[in-house]
């Protein structure tokens, strides 16, 4: 399998493009202002507490650092897809696809690669924010195993928003177009739990179960279910299978 | 190292090619020739495995493009029409990118890339981005890219398009250089180019071959009459054209297309006898004012135009 060449290329790309240090910057400015808003808050909060007699006892990483993490979908679920709108909608209009799809490298190879890069862009992208726990570090003692958890969670669930991304831009030779299906079908995967909240109860534990951002609220509290790993890993791996199957189809029509 | 049976491609109803068949020897050039949208780049894709064929067979360096597709794609160098390129990296690093995925060993790489850089003269420009690089360098590095592995086989679709008359001069020349240990096969609509490159040329119209083989074959074989085109100032033109046509071994005098009378003939004879000194006796014989008197070379233009006007008015 020669994914790493590929890998090694579609990060060269990200970064001597200004597309990864636009896309980091923005999200890192815009999860800098959540933590800003959440830290401001919490210390509000817990003057107010420490001047009443009556306040329980507060704590920062669920304070902070929990509500921090378990909103921080609404970010990815519109940066993801610009990150993943290039991967193949950008090969296919520059015309670069017709000489990579004739190396001697597997179409599940390429995908995987693409897929990886996005990942690992991805990734790098959520260690910065790493920054926040280490603030509040400096200030007060951490919990840093439901840390450690929500950024597992944090992984597995950007893992599937890329896996659609992925798809999505197979399915186009139009970046923009490639980052509004990935988007809709993201949108359609969170507001899939709404209609949980009056469908029929058999029905709606079904749709509580699509929700893609369900999953990731137990493992923004600290708590590692299987079942949670299990449903991000599968949703991965059926989107990655459907963008295979349009890269093939895609060769057929030429 | 090519053989194509019977290949045929559909785009939903239109039929791009049909029933393409033609043979490629080792260390050959061969000219793909054909109008704009005849099927010469379909026919590329589908030998370069970038896309499959709706029927017949293809097999390149002795394996089967379908079913072998990766033994064809480790022992091909593809040049797609435009030069796609990766215009964010560096020409180095691209052509490294290209030499790893084509397998190319680690130890070799550096120098392999070196090599193919020299040889197509972009070592200078190796560590530009390619989205900066003018057409000519795009060219050269798209030809890079394509010979990185050391391929068996190259297919080249339309290597010279876009170039000033220098730079496809020097691509003409890489290319020839190219000859005896690759097989190449190369298309273009630059007939001039294919005389001066190809020793064999296969011509496709409206998705079908209409002719193939080497060039002189295909010129004694479209066209077996020599040719000399003669003006002859004279009272009585009917008179000329009467003595021309009893010379031994003419086989027809004509006008030239558009002479309108001023005394231009296309004397026509078997080939291989060469009946200008005959004309020229005659016309001092009787007098006659000999202005001109040439061979006509039939060339491969008038073959191709020759094949792809009689296809088009059928």
């Amino acid at each position: 399998m020669k994914v790493w060449p590929i890998f090694k290329k579609e990060m060269r790309l990200y970064f001597t493009s200004p597309v990864a240090w636009v896309i980091m910057s923005v999200f890192l400015f815009i999860a800098g202002y959540f933590f800003y808003s959440i830290f401001g808050y919490y210390t509000r909060v817990s003057m107010q507490s420490a001047m009443n007699p009556m306040g329980g006892s507060l704590n920062v990483t669920d304070g902070v650092l929990r509500p921090l993490f378990s909103n921080f979908w609404v970010i990815l679920l519109f940066m993801l897809p610009l990150v993943t709108m290039r991967l193949f909608a950008e090969e296919r209009r520059s015309g670069t696809i017709e000489l990579l799809l004739t190396y001697p490298v597997r179409d599940g190879a390429v995908l995987l690669a693409k897929f990886l890069a996005a990942f690992a862009l991805y990734a790098l992208m959520i260690a910065l924010t790493l920054l926040y726990p280490a603030i509040i570090w400096y200030f007060a003692p951490l919990e840093w195993g439901p840390i450690l958890t929500a950024y597992v969670g944090l992984l597995l669930m950007g893992g599937a928003f890329i896996a659609v991304g992925v798809f999505a831009s197979s399915l186009t030779e139009n970046q923009i177009v490639a980052a509004l299906v990935s988007f809709l079908i993201l949108l359609m995967f969170y507001v899939v739990g709404w209609s949980a909240d009056f469908a029929d109860p058999a029905l709606a534990r079904v749709l509580q179960h699509l929700s893609l951002t369900e999953h990731n609220e137990s493992f923004a509290k600290g708590v590692f279910e299987t079942k949670d790993v299990i449903f991000y890993v599968d949703f991965t791996l059926v989107a990655l299978f459907l963008a295979l199957r349009s890269l093939e189809a895609r060769r057929w029509k030429g | 190292m090519i053989e194509v049976q019977n290949l045929t491609k559909h785009y939903g109803s239109l039929t791009a090619i049909r029933d393409v068949s033609f043979s490629v020897a080792p260390g050959e050039i061969v000219g793909f020739l054909g109008p704009n949208g005849a099927g010469k780049s379909t026919t590329m894709r589908i030998l370069s495995c970038f896309m499959p064929a709706s029927g017949g067979t293809a097999v390149v360096a002795g394996y089967d493009v379908f079913r072998e597709s990766m033994e064809v794609r480790r022992r091909i160098g593809y040049l797609p029409e435009n030069v796609p390129l990766y215009t964010d990296l560096r020409v180095a690093a691209y052509l490294d990118f290209v030499a790893e995925t084509k397998g190319v060993p680690r130890g070799e790489r550096k120098k392999r890339v070196a090599d193919v850089m020299d040889r197509c003269r972009i070592a200078d420009v190796q560590n530009r981005l390619i989205g900066k690089l003018s057409k000519g360098y795009r060219q050269r590095v798209g030809l890079a890219q394509a010979i990185v592995s050391d391929p068996a086989v190259l297919i080249l679709d339309e290597p010279t398009i876009g170039l000033d008359p220098r730079q496809i001069t020097e691509i003409r020349e890489l290319i020839k250089s190219l000859a005896g240990e690759h097989t190449v096969i190369l298309s273009t609509h630059i007939l001039p180019e294919v005389s001066m490159v190809c020793s064999s040329v296969v011509i496709i119209n409206k998705g079908a071959i209409v002719a193939r083989g080497p060039i002189d074959t295909l010129v004694e074989q479209f066209f077996p009459t020599a040719r000399v085109e003669v003006e002859i100032a004279a009272p009585s033109p009917a008179a000329v054209r009467d003595a021309l046509r009893v010379i031994p071994g003419v086989v027809s005098v004509s006008d030239l297309p558009g002479s309108d009378g001023i005394g231009r003939y296309v004397v026509e004879s078997a080939r291989g006898r060469d009946v200008r000194g005959e004309v020229f006796q005659l016309a001092a014989q009787r007098r006659w004012d000999l202005r001109e008197l040439r061979r006509m070379g039939m060339t491969l233009e008038e073959v191709f135009l020759h094949v792809v006007a009689g296809e088009q008015t059928e």
